[in-house]
């Protein structure tokens, strides 16, 4: 028998669709259709200028906004040549670590949710709507940031923002320690996730698993620690692994991912408090706008300005990928320059895409309610898929 | 283990494919290592690549289609490989020209390349011969065109539905012919 599931089902988490060939209840093959929120990201962004296509990026993986800021702005970088300075850099890691937060609040919310439990959800969203308001305190969005721009951010964190960071930060494992106490234990939990949706380290990497599913089918692969950007070599944090990586290794390891978050954006906050007030921005007028109060007096400010808002900034020909360890796995931008203001090619690398091509080896043999669990534990956005 | 240099990868290709020329491309900003095979050799050299245990590039992690109009040939292939144990990142390319372009799927070696693949001949038509089920994506079964080649407008394009079918297949019209509107202003 074949079974559609989805695109409008709620467990699917977006619109997926699913094909199902089934025996009875057992799956004999899950074939992903996908596609339902394709919106051509990447043609368009051959048609905006860099910094044009900031705005793109927060739509794709919509809960986690300055993750994919933060890769694009990378990646931008790495062609250009530059590297902004360490106060911008703190604020980034901070801001993306929090973003790690929100992003596996969701997750878990509504992987319980799938799973029947229900309490979890309303816990994990009181937190991300903390995250959320600092993310508003930061930029005035909600969910689509665009905060960082290549070079530097948008404009400085307000006043306050850290001292409320600071407060999330240290009231944030506790409540990590309530989710784990509803769950870890829970007999209920146990045996819908445990021996699920198995995913052995081998087929992990031949089929280009990252991030948590790779990791929590025992594969110690980390991008923050690999091959580290924005300073991470700098901070101190454990990458947790699981051991047979089936559903309940992946919730495991995202968990602990939360506390370890939380203890990088700790450290970042700090780093930020001893740097003090400071530029949010490289002073490299090429690639950067000037600070306004220069454009206003200064002749060469008001014509970098006038130049990058007119038609952008010029990047050498050539051609870069940068990857960072998103919530989700490895998130890479590919660019290709012709050395014009926009990219001749711009190719995303979403780790979503490529992890919800595990689903068919993880439900292969399986019951059918397995597959919600499956589909949960595997943490995608439909928004990234499609792009 | 010691970090990997790029030329100690190079270097291993030479020796183990003395007949292949790997074009190694430098440019003004080609910020990652990058190697040109030649698209007959491709599957081979992913093969020795995966499995040398030297060099170990176990996962590949992304595939991208380039569309260099009006240079021919035409089409570049891009695959980004990357080697876990040794934290490393090589970049193969492949080119391939004119209106139907081939080149020999790599999802015999790398099962993730399937999808990857799969994306690429949505966007670009580009034909991935072996390939076990390329059809589209991300884009509807029934779409016409290659919208990520260059010569496929953006905007202006009608918006598909079961009664307009048959016109869909028209190419869409250029931007000239698009006349601003007059506009008349009403004396306040």
């Amino acid at each position: 028998m074949t079974l559609n599931m989805g695109p409008q089902h709620p467990s699917t988490h977006g619109v997926l669709r699913v094909a199902l060939e089934l025996d009875g209840e057992t799956v004999l093959a899950a074939r992903p259709i996908m596609g339902y929120l394709h919106t051509g990201m990447e043609k368009q962004a051959e048609y905006k200028t860099y910094t044009q296509s900031i705005p793109q990026t927060d739509r794709m993986d919509y809960l986690a906004p300055m993750s994919n800021n933060l890769a694009f702005c990378l990646a931008v970088e790495k062609l250009v040549g530059i590297e902004p300075p360490p106060r911008v850099q703190a604020i980034r890691v901070l801001l993306t670590e929090l973003t790690r937060v929100a992003s596996h609040c969701v997750w878990l919310g509504t992987h319980a949710l799938d799973i029947g439990a229900m309490t979890v959800f309303f816990y994990c969203f009181r937190e991300r709507e903390k995250i959320l308001t600092m993310y508003d305190q930061v930029c005035g969005a909600r969910l689509t940031a665009s905060y960082f721009r290549v070079g530097g951010l948008a404009a400085d964190i307000p006043a306050g923002l850290l001292e409320r960071a600071r407060r999330f930060v240290d009231e944030m494992p506790a409540h990590i320690d309530e989710y784990e106490a509803l769950l870890t234990k829970n007999p209920i939990w146990l045996a819908r996730t445990r021996g699920v949706a198995p995913l052995s380290a081998r087929d992990a990497i031949a089929l280009g698993a990252t991030g948590p599913m790779l990791r929590g089918s025992g594969v110690k692969w980390d991008l923050r620690k690999a091959q580290p950007y924005s300073g991470y070599d700098t901070y101190d944090f454990e990458v947790p692994v699981g051991a047979s990586g089936d559903a309940f290794d992946r919730y495991q390891v995202r968990v602990e991912e939360m506390r370890q978050a939380t203890r990088i954006a700790d450290q970042a906050i700090r780093r930020l408090e001893e740097i003090g007030p400071g530029d949010y921005r490289l002073r490299d007028y090429k690639y950067v706008l000037p600070p306004k109060e220069q454009v206003k007096t200064s002749m060469e400010a008001l014509i970098h300005h006038f130049k990058i808002v007119a038609h952008g900034f010029f990047p050498p020909r050539g051609e870069a990928y940068h990857a960072i360890e998103a919530p989700k796995g490895e998130l890479g931008f590919y660019f290709v320059s012709d050395g014009t203001p926009r990219p001749w090619r711009m190719k995303v690398r979403s780790p979503s895409f490529v992890n919800l091509q595990c689903l068919s080896t993880m439900v292969h043999g399986r019951l059918v309610a397995d597959v919600i669990t499956a589909i949960g534990s595997l943490d995608i956005v439909l928004g990234e898929i499609d792009r | 283990m010691t970090a990997l240099a790029p030329e100690r990868v190079a270097e291993r290709l030479r020796e183990r494919f003395p007949g292949v020329t790997f074009h190694r491309q430098a440019g003004e900003a080609v910020r990652d290592f990058t190697l040109l095979v030649p698209a007959e050799s491709l599957v081979e050299v992913c093969v020795f690549l995966r499995d040398d245990p030297e060099l170990d590039f176990a996962m590949l992690s992304w595939i991208a289609g380039v569309d260099w109009l009006p240079r021919e040939p035409r089409f570049e292939v891009v695959y980004g490989l990357l080697s876990l144990s040794r934290a490393f990142r090589l970049n193969l390319k492949v080119q391939a020209g004119g209106e139907n372009p081939r080149v020999p799927t790599v999802s015999g070696v790398w099962p993730t390349a399937d999808w990857h693949e799969r994306e690429t001949w949505d966007f670009y038509g580009i034909e991935f011969t072996g390939h076990p089920d390329l059809r589209r994506i991300l884009l509807p079964e029934d779409w016409v065109g290659w919208p990520l080649r260059k010569d496929s407008p953006l905007g202006y394009e009608e918006v598909a539905f079961t009664h307009n079918m048959p016109q869909r297949v028209k190419p869409a019209p250029a931007l000239t012919k698009l006349k601003p509107r007059k506009v008349r202003y009403r004396a306040q």
